[in-house]
């Protein structure tokens, strides 16, 4: 998250959110930070919680096969630390490019 | 009935005084909460004046997604259908990923009253604002029936209260909130009544934690992970014939798991009453921190769920296989009912188990000494007792042993996450047939007091029609419901998502995309499932058309939502780009509402 500042984002502080330049540079930081998350998000949920489950269930965590647990406890603490991660770093972007509310 | 509820009256009797104090209290404060809240313009009667703060947001949310099935129901599911029951745990969870990340926080800055909103404006169409609309109401109707029955079902069992009187009850309860306050009223009851409803679900959670794990653990979660309660219950599954319990795949093939998570997780992003409460709150950075709350809160119901689901299993099959039976009541055949029997049993180690033998007198748990070996089975092919899943969530408190006053706390958080629920698909169709219906197309001029007025008369209309539903069930509402989540996938998700992040999606393409989607996956799901909703019955011999089997690679109707949705996604696409795009207007709306200031 932190090279996306580098870009044109240095805006200043209370700059007027009509600046074209800082709204397009957020969308762009914004859409790549969704997708990097999203990924983390199918690869734990419907991958290690569902489609890799039988190869994950050779290791335990525990005392519960892995893939059992990650389907039915980890895929959940995941999605909430996912959420967690996206509402911080897109008040941080919003900051960065000027656009916040 | 009158059976059950003569018997009811020995079960609950040391709780019932208690399950009114606490009925009676948690509705009295409901409805000072209603007062307090009511309102008298739009805005604060279908978004709560947008003055939500996050945090109650997200409480108001996780009361409104958890339903009486989740709170009663789910955790039985899991215990019945083991390690596939995460399909309904992350399925029910992983789409408010989807709704923080992609929907919340650009509906929020649009900021308008409903999703048929969005849908009209950005599309620039009435066609598609009426189509949203419709979807809205159906989804939400075949929800709320569910939901009302529950109330009565609660009623019935824990207050011997005729079940068509408790959904009156819940009715007047629900009509009192809704109609004064509006989406500001409901929200602030469901702030409370998630309170009621977690506390509810946890305490005896960790109770039967403390006691199965002989005091090592109490708090649920970490007793799933670190006790050797899995590999006792796997062992005992093994000893009966039965697949280990955390085995994956048991009940379904792996695609099929795969897609009904699928479309389990896209479909809950796409649900209007859910999509409709992060309008209420005062910005964007707070629909977002509000998404959070809301997942977190839930997080604590769904974590704990698969502990008691196992943990109840492990009871149930560790103290019901090979208890002996001590006596037998025969009870006459009366009011319809056949002549059955009821045992007294004594678990293998020798304790009475009393909550067997009044669990039976409610027909959701029987017996049948079939061998005569006087000793009950539970043999996966020599099963000598019918189990309701139930009871798993219901009859916690009493095996564990807990006093008298937990399990009244249950009832009341039954009727809790069954009333709030309720309430916020009450307002989703009230607020799209007055607001997106009526006043657009009927009575656009009307003022301000009479819109209030006319959304008002449709949430109480709408009361109506739910309440007579949850009297007088139709068949198909158990079956609805369930592909409720793989419609709204196919349907609205993809329409909005397109609508904000492809400003090239027109009309054309979400209009089509949207009657691709719809079409394909009711088609297929009516097909498979046509006999059940209906109520047909075939001759032998019938060969099924094509239309009527899982043409599709095997998948099953509940998972096919997630077929419909990637059409949904490549025919609007498509169709857009070979058609001309979107007026400047438009292109402007989806550049506004992409970023926060």
């Amino acid at each position: 998250m932190e090279t996306d500042s580098k870009d044109e984002g240095m805006a200043p502080e209370g700059a007027p959110s009509q600046n074209a330049e800082g709204r397009e540079a957020f969308w762009r930081a914004n859409k790549r930070l969704i997708f990097i998350l999203l990924t983390v998000w199918v690869v734990v949920s419907l991958g290690c919680g569902v489609w890799w489950v039988e190869w994950l269930n050779q290791f335990t965590i525990g005392s519960l096969p892995l893939g059992f647990w990650i389907a039915q406890q980890g895929s959940i603490y995941t999605f909430v630390i996912l959420i967690l991660i996206y509402a911080v770093c897109a008040d941080r972007l919003e900051r960065e490019h000027g656009v916040a509310e | 009935m009158s059976l059950a509820a003569v018997l009811l009256e020995e079960v609950a009797d040391p709780s019932r005084p208690w399950t009114f104090a606490f009925i009676g209290i948690t509705f009295a404060a409901y409805l000072i909460i209603g007062w307090r809240s009511r309102v008298r313009e739009t805005r604060g009667f279908y978004v709560a004046g947008q003055g939500v703060p996050a945090i109650a947001n997200g409480a108001a949310t996780a009361a409104d997604w958890m339903s009486a099935a989740s709170f009663l129901g789910m955790a039985g599911l899991i215990s019945v259908k083991g390690s596939d029951g995460a399909m309904y745990l992350m399925g029910w969870t992983g789409g408010y990923v989807l709704l923080a990340l992609l929907l919340a926080p650009y509906l929020r800055k649009f900021g308008q009253y409903t999703v048929p909103d969005f849908v009209g404006t950005r599309y620039a169409s009435s066609t598609a604002r009426i189509v949203a609309a419709c979807c809205a109401i159906f989804v939400s109707l075949t929800y709320v029936a569910g939901q009302m029955k529950g109330v009565g079902v609660v009623f019935s069992r824990f207050l011997e209260v005729p079940l068509e009187i408790g959904v009156v009850i819940g009715m007047f309860i629900v009509a009192f909130f809704a109609v004064l306050g509006g989406m500001k009223g409901i929200t602030w009851t469901q702030v409370m009544q998630y309170f009621v409803l977690i506390v509810a679900f946890l305490i005896p959670a960790f109770a039967i934690a403390r006691i199965l794990t002989n005091g090592d653990h109490s708090v649920p979660q970490s007793a799933f992970l670190f006790s050797d309660l899995a590999e006792r219950l796997n062992q005992i599954q093994i000893d009966l014939g039965f697949e280990e319990y955390t085995k994956p795949f048991t009940s379904d093939t792996r695609l099929n798991v795969f897609c009904i998570t699928a479309a389990l997780m896209f479909g809950t992003a796409g649900l209007p009453h859910v999509i409709v409460r992060f309008y209420t709150v005062p910005s964007v950075r707070a629909a977002r921190w509000s998404a959070f709350w809301a997942l977190l809160f839930i997080a604590i119901l769904y974590t704990a769920a698969p502990a008691v689901g196992m943990f109840a299993r492990y009871n149930l099959l560790n103290s019901l296989h090979g208890a002996k039976i001590v006596e037998t009541e025969v009870v006459p055949a009366a009011d319809g009912a056949a002549e059955r029997s009821l045992y007294r049993l004594e678990s293998p180690k020798g304790d009475p188990l009393n909550w067997a033998y009044n669990w039976q007198s409610t027909g959701l748990l029987s017996f049948d000494d079939v061998d005569g070996s006087g000793t009950i089975s539970l043999a996966k092919t020599s099963t000598e007792a019918t189990i309701d899943k139930d009871i798993i969530v219901l009859s916690t408190p009493e095996v564990a042993g807990l006093p008298a006053w937990v399990i009244a706390l249950v009832a009341a958080g039954g009727l809790a996450a069954a009333l709030s629920t309720a309430a916020g698909l009450l307002l989703v169709i009230s607020s799209s047939m007055a607001h997106d219906l009526y006043v657009q197309f009927v009575d656009p001029e009307a003022s301000e007091a009479k819109k209030v007025m006319i959304g008002r008369v449709m949430i109480l209309l709408a009361i109506c029609v739910a309440g007579w539903f949850g009297i007088h069930p139709p068949g198909f509402v158990a079956e609805t419901v369930a592909f409720a989540f793989g419609l709204a996938a196919a349907s609205f998700f993809p329409t909005i998502l397109l609508g904000i992040f492809d400003s090239r999606t027109n009309r054309q393409g979400a209009v089509s995309g949207m009657v691709v989607g719809i079409a394909f996956t009711a088609f297929y799901i009516l097909g498979n499932q046509w006999d059940t909703i209906f109520d047909v019955t075939r001759e032998a011999g019938f060969v099924r058309p094509w239309y009527m089997t899982r043409w599709f690679f095997e998948i099953s109707p509940q998972g096919i939502g997630t077929v419909g949705m990637l059409l949904n996604f490549a025919v609007t696409l498509v169709v857009s780009r070979l058609t001309p795009p979107p007026p400047e207007e438009v292109r402007e709306l989806v550049r506004n509402i992409r970023v926060a200031g």
